[in-house]
Formats: C-alpha cells, sequence, structure tokens
C-alpha cells in the first residue's frame, strides 16, 4: 500500500466546495481523504510539504495539438505531454487535425498506445467530426466512441457545412459527447493574418473580422438550440462572441465554451512587431475584447480555459507573416499567465480559477478527473501562487518555441504534477 | 525620442565637402515613415533638394558613396522602383547588385531571412528590400547588421514613394501645413496611401482619403484623415490629388462591381477637373492604368506632377541612400560638422 501525503497546503477544490488549508492523503493512486487525518497519517511513504502552496485537483487542458502522427518536427506525444507535465496539467484532450486525422479507430487506438509508452498525463482523444477531416461526411461517431474519444472537432478548420453541423449535433446526443467548434466563416477571414481593426488598417495586413466568428458562433447555437446536442465554442476571442455564448446559455442551449491565455492576455497591438509568434487563429484581439474574455471568465459565461497549444517548429514561423502557419504554445505559460492576469488584478479567485481549469472542462470531456472526491484517481496539482519566474522558451520541454511571452515575467507556477499518486513533475528536478 | 532642432534642416548636406550624415538622423534602417518625426521627415526631403541640386536635377555623378555595395532584394516584381535606386545608388558612386526572388534559392524554399544573411556574408553594406508581405524589412532588420531600406512591403509602407510624392508637392507649394490633399482610390491596398498619410499628417497637410467603403474604411479617421465616398464632394476643396492605382492584385474578393462603374465614380476625367481649382496639381504613383483611376487628358495637364515625380524620386532615394549608409561622424572629434552619431 503506497501512501502519499501532501500536507499544509491550500487545497482548492471547487466539485467539492473546499477551499481550506488541509493535508490532502493519497492511497495506491487513489485520493483517500482530506485531512486534518488521524494518527495513521503520519506514516506515509512519501510526504510532500505544501506549506504556501495551493493544491488543485490536477488540471485538465482540453485544447492541445500534440502534432502526432505526422507532424513530429513540430512536437510529439512525449514532449507534448512533457510540456503538460511542466504546465501543471495531469490531463489534455488531443486534437485531431494530425496527418492523418484521428478519424478511425485504429487512430484513437496508435494515441492510446503512444501515450501509454510516453507513461506522462493522462491523454484522451477528440476525434473528427468528418471523415478525413474533409468537411463532407460524419467521420464514424459511433465506432470512435467505442474506441475511448471523448468529444468531436475539426478544429484548425470550421465544420462549414451548415448541414453537417447540424446532423453532427443531433448525432452526437445519443453518446452525450459534445461537438468542439472552431467558430469562423472562412470566406470573411480569407486572406487574413490579425484581427481586422485599426493595426491591421495601419499595417497593411490581412484582416479576419470579429464578425467571422460572431456569425458562426451564431449559426451553431441556433443549431445546438434546434437539435438539443452539446455544442462547445473552442477559443472565443471576441466581446460578440462572449455575448452570443451568454445568450444562449440564458436560453437554455446546451453550450460552454472556452477562451485561451492569449486572447485575456495580448491585443493585436502585438502584431506591430511582425512576430510570426503572435499570429494565431482565432487571431488576438482588442482590449475591448479582452475584457469581454476576462469578464466572461468571471461570470461564467466562459466556462474553462484551454490553451490551444499549437506547436510549430521554428523554421515554420521565421517566414513572413503571411507564410508562417498560424499557432503559438500554450501549456507551459498558462498557469502563469492565469494567476498573472486573472488572479492578481483580482477578476478571479482561486476557486474559479480551479473550476477553469480542472473542474468544468474534465465535466465537459465526461472525465473521471477535475475532483479530488476520495475514490478518484489521484491527480493533484501542486501551485506557488506567489512565485515570480521569467519564461525562457529554452527551457520549455515543448519540442517547439513559438511564444511570444519569451522573456516575460509571470507569477504563480506549478511546482509539482502527480498523476494517479505518482510525482511526474517536480519544478526544478526529478 | 530625439527632437531635433529645426536648424537641422538647413545643416543637411554639403556635396563639396566630405560631410558626414547629420547626428540629428539616428536611424540605421528606412522601414517607414509611421516612426519617423517631422523633423527627421524634413531632413530626408532637405537632402533631396540639396542632392538633387548639386547633381544638376539628378544627372551629375557624385561620389558620396564610393566604395559602398548596396544589394536590390526585390521579392515582388518591380521596375521603376528597382531602377530608381539602381540609379540613385549609381548617382552616388556606389556598387549596385541585383537580386531577384527567381532563379534564386527562394525558389528552392530557402527563407528569406537566410537568403538576406547570405547576401550580407558577402560584404555589403545595405539592402533595399521589396516584398509582398508587410513587416518583411521589418523582420530583415533584426536579423541583419547592415542598413534595411524598405522599398515597399505588401501594402504597408513604401516610404520613399510618400518621400517623393510630398517632395514633389513641396517643390511647387512650398511648407505642406494647411495643404489640402486628396488621396483617391484604394486605399485598402496601397502601401503609396500609407506612406502618404503618415508623412503629410506628421508635415501638417489636412489629408482626406477618397473611394468607395470596401476600399476606403471610415476608420481612417481614428488616424486625423477624413473621409470621403464622394469625389466630387472633394475635388473643389483640393490643393493636390494623388490617383492611386487600383491593386487588383493584392485583393480577394472585388470591391466593387466593375472597372466601368468604379472610373464612372472615381476616376479624374477632364470635367471633373472643371470643378477643382485651376492650380490643381495632379499625382499618381506609377504604373497608371488611364481610363480607371485618371483620364489621358488629365495625366498629361499642364498641372500633372506624374513625371515630375518620376525624376524625384532619384533624388528622394539618393538622400535615403546616403543617410543610411553615408559616411558617420566621428564622436570625438569637436568643432567638426560632422558630431557623434548615436547607435
Amino acid at each position: 500500500m503506497a501512501t502519499l501525503l501532501i500536507r499544509g497546503g491550500r487545497v482548492v477544490d471547487p466539485s467539492q466546495d473546499i477551499d481550506r488549508i488541509a493535508d490532502l492523503r493519497v492511497v495506491d493512486g487513489r485520493i483517500a481523504g482530506i485531512g486534518p487525518g488521524d494518527a495513521s497519517w503520519v506514516r506515509a511513504d512519501e510526504t510532500i510539504d505544501a506549506a504556501g502552496m495551493v493544491v488543485t485537483p490536477g488540471l485538465v487542458d482540453m485544447h492541445v495539438h500534440l502534432r502526432e502522427p505526422g507532424r513530429e518536427e513540430d512536437e510529439t506525444i512525449l514532449t507534448g505531454t512533457r510540456a503538460a507535465l511542466a504546465g501543471g496539467f495531469t490531463s489534455v484532450a488531443c486534437i485531431p487535425n494530425t496527418e492523418p486525422p484521428l478519424d478511425t479507430q485504429a487512430a484513437v487506438e496508435f494515441i492510446h498506445q503512444k501515450a501509454a509508452r510516453a507513461d506522462t498525463c493522462n491523454v484522451y482523444v477528440v476525434a473528427c467530426v468528418s471523415r478525413n477531416r474533409e468537411g463532407k461526411e460524419l467521420a464514424e461517431i459511433g465506432q470512435l466512441v467505442e474506441a475511448g474519444a471523448v468529444a468531436f472537432s475539426d478544429d484548425g478548420a470550421p465544420v462549414s457545412d451548415a448541414e453537417l453541423m447540424r446532423r453532427a449535433l443531433e448525432y452526437c446526443t445519443m453518446f452525450e459527447k459534445p461537438i468542439l467548434a472552431h467558430e469562423e466563416v472562412l470566406e470573411l477571414s480569407r486572406g487574413g493574418v490579425m484581427n481586422e481593426g485599426l493595426v491591421s488598417l495601419a499595417l497593411g495586413l490581412g484582416g479576419m473580422p470579429a464578425a467571422a466568428e460572431e456569425v458562426m458562433i451564431g449559426r451553431d447555437t441556433a443549431l445546438a438550440e434546434s437539435t438539443g446536442g452539446r455544442l462547445h465554442v473552442m477559443h472565443v476571442s471576441t466581446a460578440g462572441g462572449v455575448a452570443l455564448v451568454r445568450q444562449a446559455k440564458a436560453r437554455g442551449v446546451r453550450v460552454t465554451a472556452e477562451a485561451c491565455p492569449h486572447h485575456f492576455t495580448l491585443t493585436d497591438e502585438a502584431l506591430r512587431t511582425f512576430d510570426s509568434n503572435c499570429k494565431m487563429s482565432p487571431p488576438l484581439r482588442t482590449a475591448a475584447d479582452v475584457e469581454a474574455i476576462i469578464a466572461g471568465l468571471a461570470d461564467g459565461t466562459i466556462d474553462c480555459i484551454a490553451t490551444d497549444h499549437a506547436p510549430h517548429a521554428r523554421e515554420k514561423k521565421m517566414l513572413e507573416l503571411d507564410r508562417a502557419p498560424f499557432g503559438i504554445l500554450g501549456l507551459e505559460t498558462a498557469v502563469g499567465l492565469s494567476v498573472t492576469r486573472l488572479i492578481a488584478p483580482g477578476h478571479i479567485g482561486w476557486p474559479r480559477l480551479v473550476e477553469a481549469m480542472s473542474t468544468l472542462p474534465a465535466r465537459i470531456l465526461g472525465l473521471d478527473r477535475g475532483t479530488l472526491r476520495p475514490g478518484s484517481p489521484a491527480d493533484v496539482t501542486i501551485i506557488d501562487p506567489d512565485r515570480s519566474w521569467k519564461v525562457d522558451v529554452a527551457s520549455f520541454r515543448s519540442k517547439s518555441v513559438n511564444s511570444p511571452f519569451h522573456g516575460w515575467t509571470l507569477r504563480g507556477r506549478a511546482v509539482t504534477t502527480i498523476v494517479g499518486g505518482r510525482v511526474k513533475y517536480r519544478l526544478g528536478g526529478g | 525620442m530625439s527632437a531635433p532642432s529645426a536648424s537641422s534642416q538647413h545643416s543637411a548636406f554639403d556635396p563639396d565637402s566630405s560631410d558626414a550624415v547629420p547626428a540629428s538622423w539616428t536611424h540605421r534602417h528606412l522601414l517607414d515613415l509611421e516612426r519617423l518625426s517631422a523633423d527627421e521627415i524634413r531632413l530626408l526631403l532637405d537632402t533631396a533638394a540639396r542632392f538633387k541640386e548639386a547633381t544638376g536635377g539628378c544627372r551629375r555623378k557624385l561620389s558620396v558613396l564610393g566604395g559602398r555595395t548596396i544589394v536590390n532584394l526585390f521579392f515582388e516584381n518591380s521596375t521603376r522602383t528597382k531602377t530608381s535606386f539602381a540609379l540613385a545608388a549609381r548617382r552616388l558612386g556606389a556598387d549596385v547588385v541585383d537580386f531577384s526572388a527567381s532563379g534564386s534559392s527562394l525558389s528552392k524554399g530557402e527563407s528569406f531571412i537566410d537568403t538576406a544573411k547570405n547576401l550580407e556574408a558577402m560584404g555589403i553594406d545595405a539592402v533595399v528590400v521589396r516584398h509582398s508581405t508587410p513587416g518583411t524589412p521589418h523582420l530583415l532588420a533584426q536579423h541583419l547588421d547592415v542598413g534595411v531600406i524598405n522599398a515597399g512591403d505588401g501594402p504597408h509602407e513604401h516610404p520613399t514613394q510618400g518621400l517623393l510624392d510630398i517632395f514633389s508637392i513641396r517643390e511647387r507649394l512650398g511648407d505642406l501645413a494647411g495643404v489640402t490633399v486628396g488621396l483617391v482610390g484604394d486605399i485598402a491596398h496601397s502601401r503609396t496611401a500609407r506612406s502618404n498619410i503618415h508623412g503629410l499628417l506628421k508635415l501638417g497637410a489636412r489629408v482626406i482619403v477618397c473611394g468607395p467603403p470596401t476600399l476606403v474604411s471610415p476608420r481612417w479617421r481614428e488616424f486625423g484623415v477624413e473621409v470621403s465616398h464622394d469625389l466630387d464632394a472633394i475635388v473643389p476643396v483640393c490643393d493636390v490629388l494623388n490617383l492611386l492605382r487600383i491593386q487588383f492584385e493584392r485583393q480577394n474578393t472585388r470591391p466593387f462591381p466593375s472597372v466601368r462603374e468604379y472610373a464612372h465614380l472615381y476616376a479624374m476625367t477632364a470635367e471633373r477637373m472643371e470643378r477643382a481649382r485651376p492650380d490643381l496639381l495632379i499625382l499618381a504613383p506609377g504604373p497608371i492604368n488611364r481610363g480607371v483611376e485618371v483620364s489621358a487628358e488629365v495625366a498629361d495637364c499642364p498641372q500633372s506632377l506624374i513625371l515630375d515625380q518620376v525624376a524625384n524620386g532619384l533624388a528622394v532615394r539618393m538622400a535615403v541612400l546616403w543617410l543610411v549608409c553615408g559616411p558617420r561622424g566621428v564622436e570625438t572629434q569637436s568643432g567638426d560638422a560632422g558630431e557623434g552619431r548615436r547607435g
């Protein structure tokens, strides 16, 4: 019987409404209890002193591009999940825009096997909505559910065909699986590399209007409403998008939403440097949009924080802005940016942050994670809430370095990441 | 921010001495007009005027850049700008090498940064770069130690075109303050428009942009520019009209129903000239599409500065090349004309 005792930390678990200084006891890879416990608690095989730390259910990132199979020069399942552990994540959901796309049982099985071999964090598979991610006909969703897919998405691209989207939402109701939607009307954003606004006007760069995202969120919330399907809006980036999700929720539509740290941290002003690391889709928007996203996270309109971790090898990003691919790293800066941008200024407290980064993403994907309830798998993240640290891409576990936050000083960092009761990451060693 | 004194405009250049680049010019590159001050733009224009005079209208050769090598690094087709830069460099005694993207290792997949670094390793002094993507010269400037001159980066800026337009207006009208300039046409896709807007506003001109809403965003107002969609309304109030080409090659979707309809609404014609001030000046950055943005009569009328612009382009580019790679003053020398140069 292997026992682990995490002592004296601030245990924050929104799934049980817990936020207090406590000890956490793990036995044989499962949560045994939150104490002060009895005398038997003293005799743990391993004890971690968590005084001054925040102890949370393991963080869950429901939007990660691991790139394997097909683009191993950008990231692999091994390097991506190591980056996840260093960022405090115990579970990630990988997005199927690989080469080939994850649209068969064999592909899902490949990911599961590679992840088991990596023996890092938990990896869940999001499979394609459409066969070969072509947006023409449904993938074999039932077969994919049997293989273990937890959700469906054609992310990287929208499901442009409205009828296909309607059928996908409808069909998935029998499996209770959500469709994760990349909301973009491609005709409106064609040729764009950044937000359409004053900065794109000044720089002469092609614009991607907010309406390209909002028109699609409007369409998909209407389809979710009419079908009763579960819609999850990925990477909401505009104030109008936040408002549409809020309205849909008020009508009782089964919709959830996520926001990315870069969208509540940077604005399109960052493109004035012409740094291709600031190019992603949806693009960085304006200060008013950033404000709306933070408000949406604070009031729960936006359920969770997801990184949209999108690694690209250095040589691919060292290109002209219109040739460089869309995407930004996220796993290793998510906690720091969230603490710095949301908690430090007082927009939200720790319980809401843990809910957004663990409880709700686990619930949306139907995982038995995101909680410290006794009997649950012992996925635990220990965060130093006050640690000030400098982002250095050279120290990243990720295979790629496409982060515009290199050199930034952030507050808050995961110091220990525990998966299934085993310490998988320790800052500065192990 | 450096704020050179107004007197700097009179110490720009003396071709008969071995003058150094004035200390008030602190830039290693010329990337855009947006980040230049009004005094820096005046210094460029004054230097151009002196070069024009010293070369007998850009015809005589000087040797102020003797021994320097300039590379024309053009990733996008150009004939007049490339020729103009090459002539300007030769007029100053520099060697010029042309490098065009086609037939180079770029077509073999080499990145533009690697290409430029290879050229730099050959011991050059400046690159004149044109590219279809905004910001490419700015990225090169971050990666290279030699001077970078932007000869047009997509729809972003074309600083020497903006300078030569302003130079041509200033030659006729003197001080730009209070002068009303209308920029007509495809503002959305025009680098010439952006460089003109920044330069003209800094020098105190009133700027009106005019064209259909699909090419002329009302948000230009937020930069201090007036916006109109009615050419007939602005013609009578303008001192200068700069007629910009429709950049069909940069448009994703047709921003107007037909060329015929566009010309009907926005071509500067003899008929519209009748409603203009008699001394209205007409500019057009080439190549012009006769019959689209300007009729033949207007292009060839006495108030047309179109050929002046081409000639003045040489003077402006001489000034830019000299300021970017001309001799630098030595800081320890005192009482000399050339003062120490920062950076």
